[in-house]
């Protein structure tokens, strides 16, 4: 019954991204994103990964749908016409497509019980950690401690990018200082 | 019993998304978007029924608040946003 479900919700995603591509009107666009983020939000829950649809639901029709809107908002809403032709584009991402694909037939079978990923360490973690760390929550044992460097990693990717978006802001802040008289009609329909 | 409801989730889910792709206006896109939405909450919660493990129910609250961001978002973009034109003059008329 899961697979059936798993099947129809990604007949569906597949057709409203079939209609993504094709559209011209970005701002269709954007509900469409929305519209496959909770399809894919669904899809996660079926596959019983919770957590990963909160984060896909919250992060993909949530945040994503207003972003795209503050980003249509500074451009047209139609997209412009593509200048060449789009078979060779198509012929690339065909071409990954099957890759991909015929990757997958070397992965073991979903949700067998003895590949590395469950026969490794990952089995001992619960065991372990009340000895080695004593925290209550496993996954913040697992995530703080024994794989420290991948979330130090993830750590610094988040604070590079919030430094990135922090210099962004500030050169637009000292932007109507500079430049005062030319910031007319451009700049009062942005303050809202 | 909840294998039927999935079935109508779905064949409703189905139906919310083709009008979001064939809608002729915007309009038509955003409410189905939101009945999409909606279907979203019933799958969930269907889904945790039928596996036995309901105790996922509240994720339907997230996805209820979350829809009526992107709804306001995008009903906000169109009241002052106004396709493209550069709008914030309206609202005064």
């Amino acid at each position: 019954m899961e697979a059936f479900i798993n099947m129809v919700l990604l007949t569906m995603m597949a057709a409203s991204v079939v209609a993504l591509v094709r559209m011209r009107n970005l701002f269709a666009v954007v509900i469409l994103f929305s519209v496959y983020s909770f399809l894919m939000a669904s899809v996660l829950v079926v596959l019983d990964a919770p957590d990963v649809a909160m984060t896909e639901a919250a992060v993909g029709s949530g945040v994503s749908t207003v972003l795209f809107l503050a980003a249509l908002y500074l451009t047209k809403t139609e997209e412009a016409q593509p200048r060449h032709s789009p078979l060779l584009p198509m012929f690339v991402a065909v071409v990954v497509g099957a890759a991909l694909v015929y990757g997958t037939y070397d992965m073991p079978p979903f949700g067998a019980a003895d590949t590395p990923v469950n026969t490794h360490v990952g089995a001992q973690y619960p065991g372990r950690t009340p000895a080695e760390i004593d925290i209550p929550n496993v996954v913040s044992a697992v995530l703080a401690s024994y794989r420290g460097f991948d979330t130090l990693g993830e750590v610094l990717v988040v604070f590079t990018a919030a430094i990135g978006v922090l210099l962004l802001l500030r050169r637009n802040k000292r932007r109507p200082g500079d430049a005062s008289e030319e910031a007319g009609p451009d700049r009062a329909g942005m303050e809202d | 019993m909840f294998v039927v409801a999935a079935i109508a989730v779905l064949i409703a889910l189905g139906l919310a998304v083709i009008r979001a792709i064939a809608g002729p206006t915007v309009f038509d896109r955003m409410v189905a978007a939101n009945a999409v939405g909606n279907g979203a909450i019933l799958l969930l919660a269907v889904v945790g029924f039928l596996t036995g493990r309901p105790e996922f129910l509240d994720l339907g609250i997230l996805y209820a608040l979350l829809n009526i961001v992107g709804t306001l978002a995008v009903l906000k973009f169109f009241r002052f946003g106004s396709l493209g034109h550069r709008g914030g003059e309206e609202p005064k008329a």
